[in-house]
């Protein structure tokens, strides 16, 4: 039990600092490894629950795989849409992104 | 026998028609929209006095016709006319008048621009006038006595690019309002209290003059009383009549139809209709006695100390109503009706060659005139007339009529009739005045003064006739025209102490004013260096208005100035708070709305986290 705390702590801890991250910073670049952070933290939760949790089985571990694939992937999604859109604007200020706003 | 009565109602339709075609066709109908007016009223008159001939002759009966207007349950108004002695005699003299103003003002109104809209007033007044003198009804009455309100409003301010005009016209429609509210409750109560509610004049004389007791005394007080507010508003009697001398501002003409013959008449017509009401009431036959003796008196002595020619005429006119009235009041319905007959002929006279004397030239304060009577023969003549007349001096046509009014009202109290007399002094003297500073001496102001073309001076020849001989149909000797006008009403013989007493009034007052005026062998401040307050009290017409307005305008203005502010800021104010907090709302949303994608995080995050401290409370507590 005392494992699966200090896991959990660890994770939210990881997970506050990716949402701070998300929330603060400027660059889309920093924003994108704030994401990244807290769905690790979510692995690390997934993985946890899987060794230590009520009823400990494999389904979270294949689950985090899932997880990082997809992370992967909306990486590369989310660096191209960074990469066109500062081919554009010559900016990758989150702050300067407010075109919904018209 | 087929009875032309049956078409009176073509008298008021014929100038109707004529106001219609003159507004339809604007003001580019010109001169010959004028002589539309001219050949409508020419059509009133003819038919008038077609139906009189026909009432002389003694065959016709006295004819109504109406039609249910509005019907509602056992609910009925009805509009229609009544064809009588009196509303015919009514009907000549107003399409009479009407007539000869029309002719004369084709003279007068020549430069105007406005002169078809001019037409189109006079025939839309006429016509009103005459429904109003055929009405059978009180409801009928006050529809059309709106609408002569209305037309008096119009024609007042006919120059309205004057602002006296545009006061004058607004303060002669809210002074005669108020009487007209006084009508409007008579006749509610009137309809309130009558068997059937019925409101024909025929149906209120059965009620009040031969059964008596089925209305109380003190409503039947009430409704005499507010009848004669609204006569007392329309025809300039104290403490209403401010507003005719003011409306002497309007086109001479208007004022000898609108302001002198006709529609100030309608009070004492409006009371001779009603009168069954006055005799049920002693008290209200006392107030009308009072106010006509009064107003008499009152207005005569303004008229003394008036330099403005239609001034002095329109207090005239005030005090001579005045007269009508007292006859009214002591109760001479034919005293009243004939004074009402003769004045509205030499008065009309008097105020068209008045008009005939300001078209020469060009102002209407007598001490700039002078000397006019060796230019102006025929006006000097005619207004000569009109002034003896209205002097009370025999022949002429007020001599009689004045008679009869004096004769009731020594009959009923001599104070009246010494009030009265005083009265006849006064007319004579301010008559004398104005006809010597203006036709005698010398010139004193422009001298480039010529006579009015004939279409002038016709009318004058016409109603200078009618000044002299109308006087002849009831005179002491033969009293023809009481017995034709009210079959079976008592009547009082003129006794010689009135005649000779009133004569004498008439001749002194003449006398003096030719002293003072035209011979100078008084001095024509006698009376102004001894006491001056009360030339002064006189020249501003014992300060009525003043009074008016500190008692009554300044304090509602001052009301209407404060509403206005409670209007701007407390209602408006209300209004602005609600439209100014909803456009503030929406300013602070669109800082909500601002594109910036952490603060949509920050505030989903925000929102989150509200949503897990309210489960968790939940559980908790």
């Amino acid at each position: 039990m005392n494992m699966l705390a200090s896991y959990l702590t660890l994770a939210a801890v990881l997970f506050c600092i990716g949402l701070y991250g998300v929330i603060t910073k400027r660059n889309a670049i920093i924003v994108l490894l704030s994401v990244e952070l807290m769905l690790n933290a979510v692995n690390l939760n997934l993985i946890a629950f899987a060794k230590y949790g009520v009823q400990p089985s494999i389904t979270g571990q294949i689950f985090s795989l899932f997880t990082m694939t997809v992370a992967a992937a909306e990486a590369a999604v989310g660096v191209a849409i960074l990469v066109a859109v500062y081919r554009s604007r010559a900016s990758v200020n989150v702050d300067e992104f407010d075109e919904l706003r018209r | 026998m087929s009875s032309l009565a049956e078409y009176a109602w073509l008298v008021p339709v014929f100038p109707a028609a004529a106001f219609a075609v003159l507004t339809a066709m604007g003001r580019g109908a010109g001169r010959g929209g004028a002589w539309i007016g001219t050949l409508a009223s020419l059509a009133s008159l003819v038919l008038s006095l077609m139906l009189a001939g026909q009432r002389l002759s003694g065959t016709a009966v006295e004819y109504s016709n109406h039609f249910d207007w509005i019907r509602a349950g056992g609910f009925t108004l009805s509009l229609g006319y009544e064809v009588t002695n009196l509303t015919v005699l009514m009907l000549v003299v107003v399409s009479l008048v009407s007539f000869l103003v029309n002719l004369y003002s084709h003279g007068y109104m020549k430069d105007d621009e406005r002169i078809s809209t001019f037409f189109a007033y006079v025939a839309l007044f006429s016509s009103s006038m005459l429904g109003l003198v055929l009405s059978y009804n009180l409801l009928t009455m006050y529809i059309f006595w709106e609408l002569v309100g209305v037309c008096s409003f119009l024609l007042v301010g006919f120059y309205f690019r004057k602002p006296e005009a545009k006061a004058a016209a607004k303060k002669a429609f809210i002074v005669t309002r108020i009487g007209d509210i006084g009508l409007l409750i008579a006749i509610l109560l009137l309809f309130w209290y009558m068997p059937n509610h019925s409101l024909d004049f025929t149906e209120i004389h059965n009620v009040f003059g031969t059964q008596t007791g089925v209305i109380s005394m003190g409503i039947t007080t009430l409704i005499a009383l507010l009848i004669f507010l609204g006569a007392v508003g329309k025809s300039g009697q104290f403490p209403l009549h401010v507003w005719l001398p003011d409306a002497m501002e309007g086109p001479t003409p208007i004022s000898a139809l609108i302001h002198a013959a006709t529609m100030v008449a309608a009070g004492v017509f409006l009371v001779t209709r009603t009168f069954d009401i006055f005799e049920a009431s002693q008290a209200a036959m006392t107030t009308v006695a009072v106010i006509g003796a009064f107003t008499a008196i009152f207005a005569a002595t303004i008229g003394l100390a008036q330099n403005d020619i239609k001034r002095i005429l329109a207090y005239s006119t005030v005090s001579q109503l005045g007269y009508m009235m007292l006859a009214l009041g002591v109760g001479s319905e034919t005293g009243a009706m004939f004074h009402l007959f003769t004045h509205a002929f030499f008065k009309a006279l008097l105020f068209l060659g008045a008009g005939s004397v300001i078209h020469a030239v060009h102002t209407q304060d007598i001490r700039e005139m002078g000397g006019l009577g060796r230019k102006m023969k025929i006006t000097a003549g005619t207004f000569g007339i009109g002034a003896l007349a209205l002097s009370g001096i025999p022949p002429f046509a007020g001599f009689w009529s004045k008679d009869a009014v004096l004769a009731a009202a020594l009959e009923a109290n001599p104070i009246y009739f010494i009030v009265g007399v005083i009265a006849a002094f006064f007319t004579a003297l301010y008559m004398a005045r104005l006809f010597f500073l203006v036709f005698a001496g010398s010139p004193r102001g422009a001298s480039h003064a010529h006579e009015s073309p004939a279409v002038m001076t016709v009318p004058l020849l016409v109603l200078a006739v009618l000044a002299v001989i109308a006087g002849f149909v009831q005179t002491p000797f033969s009293e023809w025209f009481g017995e034709w006008l009210f079959p079976g009403a008592e009547e009082e013989h003129a006794s010689v102490l009135v005649i000779v007493v009133s004569i004498v009034a008439g001749l002194l007052g003449i006398y003096l004013g030719w002293l003072i005026y035209a011979k100078g062998s008084v001095r024509r401040d006698v009376v102004s260096s001894r006491m001056p307050g009360l030339v002064r009290l006189l020249e501003r017409k014992y300060y009525v208005d003043e009074l008016y307005d500190l008692v009554f305008v300044r304090p509602l203005g001052g009301l209407g100035k404060l509403l206005n502010v409670i209007d701007d800021y407390v209602v408006d104010g209300a209004v602005r708070v609600v439209g100014q907090s909803a456009s503030a709302i929406g300013r602070l949303n669109t800082r909500l709305q601002s594109g910036q994608l952490q603060t949509y995080a920050l505030t989903a995050l925000i929102g989150l986290v509200i949503l897990a401290l309210a489960i968790a409370g939940r559980r908790f507590w």
